[in-house]
This record gives C-alpha cells, structure tokens and sequence, in this order.
C-alpha cells in the first residue's frame, strides 16, 4: 500500500498562535492587566511611597478638600484618603483570589460529579443547589458572616462557599455537554473508573469552561468583598480598605465632602474593570 | 403553474440566454488578516431548463459557489475576480432592492437540513405565504395559493401541514415544505446544495422523484450540488467536478461518468464499490494524500500531489481546461492516460479462512428487547431480536433512523441495559448487562469504531495515549511489551510513529478514524462494532478505512457488526446482513442472497430506492408515508403502513408475521410465501 | 401542559421548602441567646430565661422549624425580637417600597437591555458592538454602592439636580416620587443592562446566523421584516428567562441601593435585621426574597415554555 499518510498540519498546528500570545494581541487585555498590575504593586509596596502614613490621624486637618499637600483630600479622621487608597487594594487582592480559587476547586468538583453522575445525586444536590441560588449572593454571604464572624479567614470561606453552586452549575452544563460525546462510552469500554473518567477524561475537556468561570468569579468576589465591607462586615474598619472606607464616610457626602468616598469608590471601579477586561479577552480567545 | 409577478419572468421568454453563467471566477475568504482563495477561475454555465450538478468533497467549495450566486457569502468572503450572470443580471453590482427582487424571482435555493431551514416559531403556512405576500397578494389569496403549492409537491393534506409548526414536520415533510417555497415563485435558477443528504435512504429517494417531476412541470433550470456521486449522475444533465476550488472537470453526465477524463473523477469512482462488488473480490482503490489547505497555492495543478501520473508540466504550471468534445472539458495534461489510471491500492486480498460452521458463535443473542421510557410513554427500540454471529464474519446491519441498529450495538457493548429476559452470550459466555459490571475479559471481547472520530476521541488526550489504554486496561501490557504493541498496532492501521505525540485536532478525519480503529483492535477484541465508520468521512478517504477493516478482519479473525445506510458499503464488506425496520427482524441472510433476492418488501424498497451510478435498474418501487413512531408502532405486521405489496387479505394489520426460513440461512418476516415473493420481485433484476 | 405546570410548581415547592430549612438552621447557627439580645446586658438571667420561653426559642429545634414553617404556610411569620411586634406588616410595607423601585429600575432596564443587546448583534464586531458590550460588561461589576457614590456626588452634590436621599416626603405626588427614586435606580440599571443586553446580544446573532434567516433573506424579505419576524421572535426568548434571574438579583442590589439611599425596602430591613440578629425578620425577609426569585423564574419558564412552539407542543399531552 503506497498511500501517503503525511498529515496536512492544521491550522491549529501551523498558522495558529499559542493562547497567551492571542491575548497579547488584545487591547483590552493590556490595558486590564496593566490596571490590575497597577494595584498589585500599591497592595505590596504602597506603605512605601504613599505621601502620608495611611493610619495616621490629624484631628486638626478633618474633612480637608483635596489640595497640593493631601490630592484625595483627608478623611473624618483626618487621615491622607490618596494614601489610604493606594494601600487599600491589599486584603481585597489576597482575599479574593483566595476565595475565588476555593470556590473554583469546589465547584468544579461538585459540578463534574453532577454532571457525570446525574440521577439521583444530581436531582438531590441540584435542588439544593437552586435553593442557595434564590437568595442573593451577597445575603448568603453577609448571614454567613454575622454566624462566623468577620476575618480574612471567614470571608474566604464564606465567598467560596457561596461561589461554589454557583461555579458547579456552569461546570455541570459543560459536563453535560462532554456527555454526549462518544470518548465517554469510549472509555466505559475500557473498564475505566468513575473517578478516572471525571478528572482524566473529562476535567480536561472542561478547564477552558473553568479557567473562564474562575476570571469571571475572581471579578465577582471582589464585588462580593467590597459590598461586604462597604455593609460594615468588613474585618477591621481601622486598615485601609476600599468599602470599609465608604462605609465610614457615606453619610457626610450630604455635608460636601464627597472626595472621601469618590476616590475609593473608584479605585474599586477601576480594580473590578480591568479583571473583567482580563476575564473577557481570556473568553473570548478560548472560545477562538 | 401561472407566473407569480410578470418582471420574474420577462427574461424566461428569452431562450437565447443561459439561466446562470459564472466566468472567472474568484471568492476569496480572509481569515486572521489573509486571503484566502476559496473558489479560484471557476467559469461554468447552466443553460434554459437545464439540471447542472456540481459534485465535490468537502473543502471544494461547492457550497461556497451556491452562497456566491446568492449573495449569501459571510462578511469576510468576498468575489474577488470574475462575473456572474444570473438570467442576464449580476448579483454582485446590485443595489438592496434589486438583489431583493432577484431572490424574490429569479433565485431561490434549498438546503440540507430542511428542519433549520424553517422558523421554528412561526407556523408552516405563514412561511409559505410570505413567499406570496412578497410578490403582492393578500392574506386569503396568499393561504389559497400556499396550499396549491403545497399539494404540488405531493403533501396531502396541505390544510393541516400548514398549521403545524415545523417541528412537527418529519425530515422529508419539512424539506417539501422548503421546496414548495423556493419553486414557489418560479425562479430561473434553483439551486438545490446537497438537498437529501440529511434524508433516509427511502424518504431521499421520494424526494428526488419530486424534484424530477416538479423539474418537468416548471421553467426552472436547477444547479444540484452534491457529494454524491450517484445522486448527481441520478438527477443532472451535467455535471462539474469541484477539487479544492477549481473545476477539473466538467461534461454530460453519462459521458462523464462512464469516461472520466480527470485523474481525481477517475480515482472519486474507484473509490465507490461498484456492483456488487465484495471484499472477497479485491480491495477499493483509493486517492492516498490530503486536499490542499485552503488559501495554499499550489504553483500547477491542483491535484498534482495526489495524483498518480504527475509530470513535470504538471507541477509547473496550472492545466487549462482542454476540449474533448460535446462540451466535456478537463483540466488535466494527461487526460488521454485516465482510463487506465495505475491503481493507489492494489488488488491482492489476503486470503482468510472462511468462518468455521458449527463453531460455537461469536456473538448469540435471543429474545433481545429494549424499552425506552422517556416521559411521553415507553418506546421499544428493539423487540425480539435473535441472532447468531460466527468468528472472522460481518455482519451488515441495514435500516433507517429509527430501525434500532445503534441501539442493538449499545446493547451487545453494554452501553444500554436490556429488557430482561434476553439472553446476550459474547464468546460463548454469558455477559452483564452494564458494562461497568462487566470483567476485564468481557470487555476485552467487544469494541466499537463510533461514527464520529471528534467525538469518539478525546479531544485533549495525544495519539500515544488514546492508544496505550486499552493494551494497559484490557491486554495488561506494560514496559517493552506495551511498547512493542503499540508500534505494531500503529504500523497495523497504518499510522506513523510521529503521529503518536499529536492531539486528534492535529490529524485529519481519515488519520483520526485510523486512531479510533487502533484503540478498538488494542485490546485483541473477538468483535469489533463499526458504526457507520466512515459515513464522516469524505468518498476519498473512506475507501482507504474499508480497506484497513477488511485487511484487519483478514488478519485477526475478528467479527464485525457493520453498521451502515450505505448499502453498497454493506455488501461491500458483509458476509451475512440483518435488516431491522422499527426495531423487529425483517429479513436476515447472506448478503449475497439478501441483495439478490427473493427479499423482504421492506429490503426491496431499500435496494430499489438507492440511485446507482449506472443509472437504470429494473423494477422499482417507492414507499409512501411516513416511517411510523416507534412508540407507537402499526399492529400487526410493523411495516404495512408503507407496504407497497401489503395483502388485501387483511392479516398483514392484523398479525405479525413470523421470521420463516425462505431457503437455508435465509429468513424473511413476511405474511407473502417466498415463492410469490420471489415472482413479484422477478429475483436477480436487483443487482 | 397542565402536568408540566404542575410538576414545575411542585419543584418550586420543594426548593422553597428547602429553603426555609437552610435558612432556619443557618439562623440557629447564629451565636447569641435572643432573650439577652433583646433585653440588653443589664437584664437579669431569669428575665432573659423566662423572655426565651416566652419567645419559645428554648425548645428543640425540630419543634421550633414546625412551629415557624407552619406559621409561615399560615401567613404568620413570628414576632420581631428587635421591635417586638409582629414582622408580616414591617415586611409588607418594606416590600411595598423596593417593589416600587424595583419595577422602576424594570421598565427601564427590560427595554433598554434588549435594545442593546440586539444592535450590538445586528452591527457585530463593529465598534457600536464592542461600546455596548464592554460598556455592559464594565458596569455589570462594579459594586451598586460604587456607581451610587458616582451619581450622588455628580447630581446630588454637585449639580444639585436630584435629591440623595430616595425618600420623597410622604404623600408626595407620583411624580415626585418617581424622581426621588431617579439615583437609586441608576446603579441598579448599570447592574443589570449588561446581563439582558449579553444575552438579547447572544440570541440575536445566533439567530441571524441560522438557516432559516437564511431561508427568510432569500425569500426576497425586506431586512426590517427578517428581523422582526424572522429574528427577533426566536431571539428574545432566551432573554426572558435571564430577565427573571435578574429579577431575583435585583433583590440582591436593592440591599446596598436602599442602604446607600436609606431607603425603607425589604433589603435594608434584612440588613438590619441581621446586624441586630433579629431571627424572625431576618428569616421572613430572606424566605421571602427566594419565594420572589421562585415565582420569578417559574412565570418565566412557563412564559417561555408557552412562547416556543416546540416547547409548547413538547409538554402538551
């Protein structure tokens, strides 16, 4: 037999460029990661170039407007608002990821057993499932947080765990969409275990789905975390903190001094953009 | 049938000119910022009344030139060169009015999925009527004609049709409705782009009858675009072939047929059994290499790199089309060497030893019955089925979307459980139900080649992997062993050892069926269930699989279950064939006797409803009606309901007849005695 | 039809149900003894003893869920431990209110969305698209309390155009009203348009790219009419179940809105409830929230359900 078996290299093979230089390519992926690179630094090195100490109180300057000395003017307390902003992304950028990556792990677990599994597991847990999902994250996660009490930990735990059915439902469609194809059956007559079939055969299948809903949720937790602080559930009013900051100084926007909450409020604006920025070029260069 | 609005058809009048000319042309798509040559110098015409086929594999093109000619390219595709003249008009220069009146009059296509081509919200009639409403009539007047139309393409009962919505339209119903619309205005130009492909073989054939009686009663000329062969020589005039987006050949269909001047038409035919022909009898020829990338440009012709007669002329410079008289023309310098064209794969057939009579069976089944219970009542996909199937045999199964085929394979693979009370012996033995209760020696002794090689391989796994497995889980290999194996198996289906690092998007679909096929035969499996393997796969490429079955069988003594709509594949490669229509044993024998008959109703209309290259054959007949739900299935016997040959005695609705032997190994489901069959089919005129 | 209806209710109430037991049990995790809550760190042990017998809180657990949930079939959902009277008319009233905005931010949120959607389909890929798409995208997920602050010190404190507070002096005219609830309402718009606007925008392109678009252009149809007869109806369909998903968050957004705007809706007396770990309220409020975003999505389904022909036909017996 002379046929020759040199395979055409496809596109995906030749032409196509890896995924992380398709992002490169995207404007909007810069300009997202730019701004969340941004606030990195400030989260890690902020307390060494901020112009003031953010904790320090000046019971003479309160309620100052911006000007040369203080560009975000001062706060209630006095204290620097252009400083306490600049520092003000840290807890936030450690605790989202965090609780992101908890819910993502947990999700994506939840998801593949209902989704593999189906029958009965699913119509049991689903339920409950939806359950959770009639009530507003943010409730769930402001009840779970007056039962526990406010930390670092505990928002961790508590944004996972409300993420999780949230995550393990856009997981458990995928699956359900892996099912229908034929390498499951495939691999049933292989004599392959359940376990092996979920997280060897179809895990893979599904991470782009995952690496999405993790971006996606990583935007949401900091909207989870900043509503939190800004309803006072925040964990300690004193360290600089984006929501906590407005939830302290709210209500004497009436009284004109807007800039105390103006500035966080849209540093929080900025940080939640560009991960979605980040989040829609990763979609939609994954979808191709 | 009276003109619709008189501007359609001032220029029908004018018989001089030809309905579509196409010169030149270009259509170049641009993807990731390049040009990409889709369509290239293609000129071809279709004269008043006249029924053009365009015949291609995918990739040529050839649905791309029916989206040119209506204006209907995606927004990155463009003509970059050349002209097009619909009945004297070119789409391409014309403002949003005048390109609406030419779809509103002088165009109008049809497509292959009938059950996308309708809104599914909005109910048939008003669909049709709007075809109406366009050219200016009124509600009722609309309706009136609608039905008209309607009856005209042989629906019965247009009244209720019309208020259904297309969802409750079965395939070949809601591809009548489309028809009705596109003829409805009496266009210069019907283009028809692979119009019964998504059909079942007995509702393809009626509905290519319609098109010929409607192509007799209308004024419309018709360009029928198809991948096969045997439609297009069925239904055309004349006929192009279309190769990576050149036409390399074109001329009257029954000389192009029967003398093919081009190295590609020449080698698409070889590919095709032919007449009865078996695997016993020799190998297919096949058309080794892959089409061209799409947006390559290939300094000469186009098929130089498959072709088995190249030159040098022909890698130099592109072939002009050369003039061999009666309008057949063909791109290719050597065109007075095709008719004996050197064969890619040769003949020789490994000799086997035919299957062992008396041997226990490979496969036994009995009283085999399977029930779905979805919500809306329990439907029986199979019911009473018994068969036994010897080792190193084929067996064909043959049937349309609902006969139960795919359902008997999931149940012999244990994918689907059965009804209890059957009994399901593999090798001799007794097997579960559920493959997950099944032992590693159970599953060792069946596996399956699925249809699909995207869906049936993991996606994110390498060739090495997919592979490897089941000589890990089912032949326990590991080490030098597994290595050994592995390179053996690869050799086996003819794949390379570079091939093993690759990920199935980087193979083509003929590579990736190779791969399924290696994963199936890993584990050293007694049978081997093949469903519909190659029906995915492009003329040229399925060919090469037949052929690596039919060598694997020879080599390892393996049973195959064939499942397939393609007849000719299934004698092709059966040793014995089972019929199934509504999940129930029509007809089960050796293939040769099955196709020669005396046969069953059901298998006659079957055989008489596949168009043949050679274009006549003896007695046929259609069926009518639709095929029956299998949850509610027709007393007596299943198939009365489209019997042409139902007794007038009343039994055939009223008891189901049993499977009696017709002659040795021969059994036929019919309430007509054999020898009355055998006259009223006047055995041996099927061939 | 009416067995699906019916199965599709019953689902309803068995999440519901379930609900109420999550809810009840999280409240009992809920650290703190209400007797001593409500009478203060002053009271003595026996006062508080007897206050939590009184209130019923020192029986068995299961006991208690009876008495609530039967209580709650019954329309009476307990007395509330912070204002010691019974919480249905608080929850009536509060609900009353963030109805009001709700529906406010509705009537503007439906159109609008759908509309942006479907443009930034009909014009894909072009900048009209990638405008309306990022600029959903954006304001989807920055925070309600962050876009109030915007609005309030641009119209309130600056322009002085609007007022920032969203109660209007009782008795006040309709339109009065309607234009204190004007800045609440903005941050809940800015929520939301992008969800509707995503998926109308999602719908529309598919069904632009499907073959019976196909079929309608080449019919010879007017655009206008393909897109309206043809698009449109198979598009939007989709959209409405997303719609009353967004009605259930909406709810979620009117904790903050009403808090920024010490507005008196249902979501800051849940707010408060649960800084006073006020059980009852806290319980009824919440239970009524899932019951809302319940009956939400189940007109939706049903809505949906009798607008596809195919679903339609599908459950009908």
């Amino acid at each position: 037999m002379t046929e020759i078996l040199v395979a055409p290299l496809t596109e995906a093979a030749s032409g196509e460029l890896p995924s992380w230089r398709l992002l490169l390519r995207r404007p909007a992926f810069i300009v997202g990661l730019l701004i969340l690179a941004f606030w990195v630094v400030c989260a890690v090195f902020g307390t060494s170039f901020a112009p003031h100490n953010p904790y320090a109180q000046q019971l003479l300057a309160t309620n100052q407007p911006p000007s040369a000395a203080h560009w975000f003017g001062t706060d209630q307390l006095g204290r620097d608002v252009f400083s306490r902003v600049l520092v003000g992304s840290r807890s936030i950028l450690i605790v989202a990821p965090l609780a992101t990556l908890l819910g993502t792990a947990l999700g994506t677990a939840l998801g593949l057993a209902l989704g593999y599994l189906g029958g009965v597991v699913d119509a049991i847990v689903g339920r409950l499932v939806e359950a959770v999902l009639a009530v507003p994250a943010v409730i769930v996660a402001f009840l779970f947080i007056v039962a526990v009490g406010a930390s670092a930990a505990s928002e961790v735990l508590v944004v996972g765990f409300v993420f999780t059915p949230l995550i393990a439902r856009t997981v458990r469609s995928a699956v359900q969409v892996e099912s229908q194809l034929d390498y499951l059956p495939a691999a049933r007559l292989l004599g392959e275990g359940r376990l092996r079939v979920m997280f060897v055969e179809i895990l893979p299948n599904v991470m782009p789905t995952v690496l999405v809903e993790f971006t996606v949720r990583l935007g949401y937790a900091i909207f989870t975390l900043a509503t939190l602080a800004f309803l006072g559930f925040g964990v300690d009013p004193s360290t600089p903190s984006w929501g906590s900051d407005i939830n302290a100084n709210y209500d004497v926007i009436g009284a004109g001094y807007w800039w105390e909450t103006l500035f966080p409020a849209l540093a929080i604006a900025s940080l939640v953009i560009a991960i979605n920025l980040v989040a829609d070029s990763v979609e939609r260069v994954l979808a191709g | 049938m009276t003109a619709l609005a008189p501007a359609a058809n001032q220029g029908s009048d004018d018989a001089g000119r030809p309905a579509l000319l196409v010169e030149g042309m270009d259509v170049t798509y641009r993807v990731r910022g390049r040009d990409r040559l889709a369509l290239k110098n293609v000129s071809f015409e279709i004269g008043r009344n006249e029924s053009y086929g365009l015949v291609g594999e995918s990739g040529s093109g050839k649905t791309t030139v029916a989206l040119t000619l209506t204006r209907y390219l995606p927004r990155n595709g463009r003509v970059s060169a050349g002209s097009i003249r619909i009945d004297g008009a070119d789409p391409m220069r014309m403002g949003p009015a005048e390109l609406r009146d030419l779809r509103a009059h002088t165009v109008s296509m049809v497509y292959q999925e009938p059950g996308k081509a309708l809104n599914p919200s909005i109910r048939v009639g008003r669909q049709v009527a709007e075809v109406y409403e366009i050219a200016g009539l009124g509600k009722s007047d609309a309706a009136e004609r609608s039905a008209e139309m309607l009856r005209k393409v042989q629906i019965a009962d247009p009244k209720r049709v019309m208020e259904r919505y297309p969802h409750e339209l079965s395939g070949g119903m809601a591809q009548r409705v489309v028809i009705a619309m596109a003829i409805a205005a009496e266009p210069a130009l019907l283009i028809l782009d692979e119009p019964t492909t998504a059909l079942d073989a007995t509702v393809e054939a009626e509905v290519l009858d319609l098109i010929s009686s409607l192509r007799a009663q209308l004024n419309s000329s018709v360009l029928f675009i198809s991948h096969n062969l045997a439609v297009i020589a069925k239904m055309c005039d004349r006929v192009g072939v279309l190769y990576a987006g050149e036409l390399v050949e074109e001329g009257p269909a029954s000389q192009l047929f029967a003398e093919p001047r081009h190295p590609y038409t020449v080698g698409l035919l070889r590919c095709i059994p032919r007449r009865g022909q078996r695997k016993d009898h020799g190998r297919l020829d096949s058309i080794p290499g892959f089409l061209p990338q799409p947006g390559h440009t290939l300094p000469g012709c186009v098929f130089a790199p498959r072709c088995p007669i190249t030159e040098e002329q022909c890698r130099e410079a592109p072939p002009p089309a050369f003039v061999l008289g009666d309008g057949h023309t063909s791109r290719c310098y050597r065109h007075e060497q095709t008719a004996d064209l050197p064969r890619n794969t040769p003949v020789d057939v490994e000799l086997r030893s035919a299957a062992q009579p008396g041997a226990t069976p490979v496969i036994t089944i009995r009283d085999l019955s399977k029930t779905f219970a979805p919500r809306g009542g329990p439907v029986q996909a199979l019911r009473g089925v018994s068969l036994a199937v010897q080792r190193g045999e084929t067996l064909g199964v043959v049937g349309e979307s609902g006969s139960g085929k795919t359902t008997l394979a999931r149940v012999l693979l244990g994918l689907t459980s059965p009804d209890p009370g059957a009994t399901v012996e593999l090798g001799g033995h007794a097997v579960a139900g559920d493959a997950g209760h099944r032992g590693r020696e159970q599953l060792q002794a069946i596996q399956i080649v699925f249809q699909n090689p995207d869906s049936a391989l993991n996606r994110r796994h390498t060739v090495r992997r997919l592979i490897s497995r089941p000589l890990v889980k089912l032949a326990g290999l590991s080490g030098a062993r597994l290595r050994e194996r592995l390179m053996d198996l690869v050799r086996s289906v003819r794949l390379e050892e570079r091939h093993l690092a690759l990920r199935p998007r980087q193979l083509s679909g003929g590579l990736k069926q190779r791969v399924a096929i290696a994963r199936a035969f890993g584990g050293g499996p007694a049978i081997v269930v093949c469903d519909e393997p190659t029906s995915a796969l492009d003329v040229s490429v399925q060919a090469a699989i037949l052929n690596l079955l039919a060598d694997l069988q020879a080599k390892e003594q393996v049973t195959y279950l064939f499942i397939s709509h393609d007849l000719g594949l299934v004698r092709y490669l059966s040793d014995r064939i089972v019929v199934l229509y509504l999940g129930r044993v029509m007809e089960v024998g050796p293939a040769e006797r099955v196709f020669s008959g005396p046969h069953h109703p059901y298998t006659e209309a079957l055989l008489s409803a596949v168009p043949s290259l050679d274009g006549t054959r003896g007695s046929r007949i259609r069926l009518s009606g639709e095929i029956p739900s299998a949850a509610d299935p027709p007393s007596g016997c299943v198939f009365h309901t489209r019997c042409p040959r139902r007794l007038s005695s009343g039994i055939c609705e009223s008891a189901e007849p049993p499977l009696a032997e017709a002659e040795p190994g021969h059994l036929i489901s019919c309430h007509i005695p054999i020898d009355e069959l055998t006259s009223l089919q006047g055995a041996g005129t099927v061939s | 039809m009416a067995i699906y209806l019916l199965r599709r209710l019953g689902l309803a109430v068995i999440t519901l149900w379930l609900l109420s037991v999550i809810i009840f049990f999280a409240g009992q995790v809920l650290p703190g003894d209400p007797g001593r809550a409500i009478l203060g760190p002053f009271a003595t042990q026996s006062a508080v003893n007897s206050l939590n017998r009184q209130l019923g809180v020192d029986r068995p657990l299961l006991t208690q869920y009876w008495s609530w949930i039967s209580g709650a079939v019954h329309g009476n959902l307990g007395i509330s431990y912070q204002y010691r009277t019974p919480v249905e008319p608080m929850l009536a009233s509060a609900l009353a209110n963030s109805a009001k905005l709700a529906i406010f931010a509705l009537v503007l949120l439906v159109p609008l969305g759908i509309i942006g959607g479907v443009i930034a389909a009909l014009y894909v890929g072009r900048p009209v698209d990638r405008v309306i798409s990022l600029t959903g995208l954006s304001a989807a997920t920055v925070p309600e309390f962050v876009s109030g602050i915007v609005v309030i010190v641009i119209f309130a404190d600056g322009l002085k155009v609007l007022p920032s507070s969203a109660n209007a002096a009782p008795g006040s005219s309709f339109a009065t009203q309607l234009r204190y609830l004007i800045l609440p309402v903005i941050p809940l718009v800015f929520e939301f348009f992008g969800y509707i606007a995503r998926m109308a925008r999602a719908g529309t392109i598919e069904a632009l790219e499907s073959d019976y678009v196909r079929t309608a252009t080449l019919k010879g149809l007017r655009r206008h009419v393909v897109i309206v007869r043809h698009v449109l109806r198979n598009s939007l369909l989709p959209t409405i179940t997303v719609i009353a998903t967004q009605i259930g968050y909406l709810i979620g957004g009117l904790v903050v809105v009403e808090t920024l705007f010490n507005y008196p809706g249902v979501g800051r007396l849940i707010f408060v409830a649960a800084q006073n770990k006020d059980f009852p309220m806290l319980e009824a409020g919440v239970l009524t929230i899932g019951a809302i975003y319940m009956t939400a999505t189940l007109v939706a389904d049903l809505l949906s359900t009798w607008l596809n022909p195919r679903l339609r036909t599908a459950v009908a017996p």
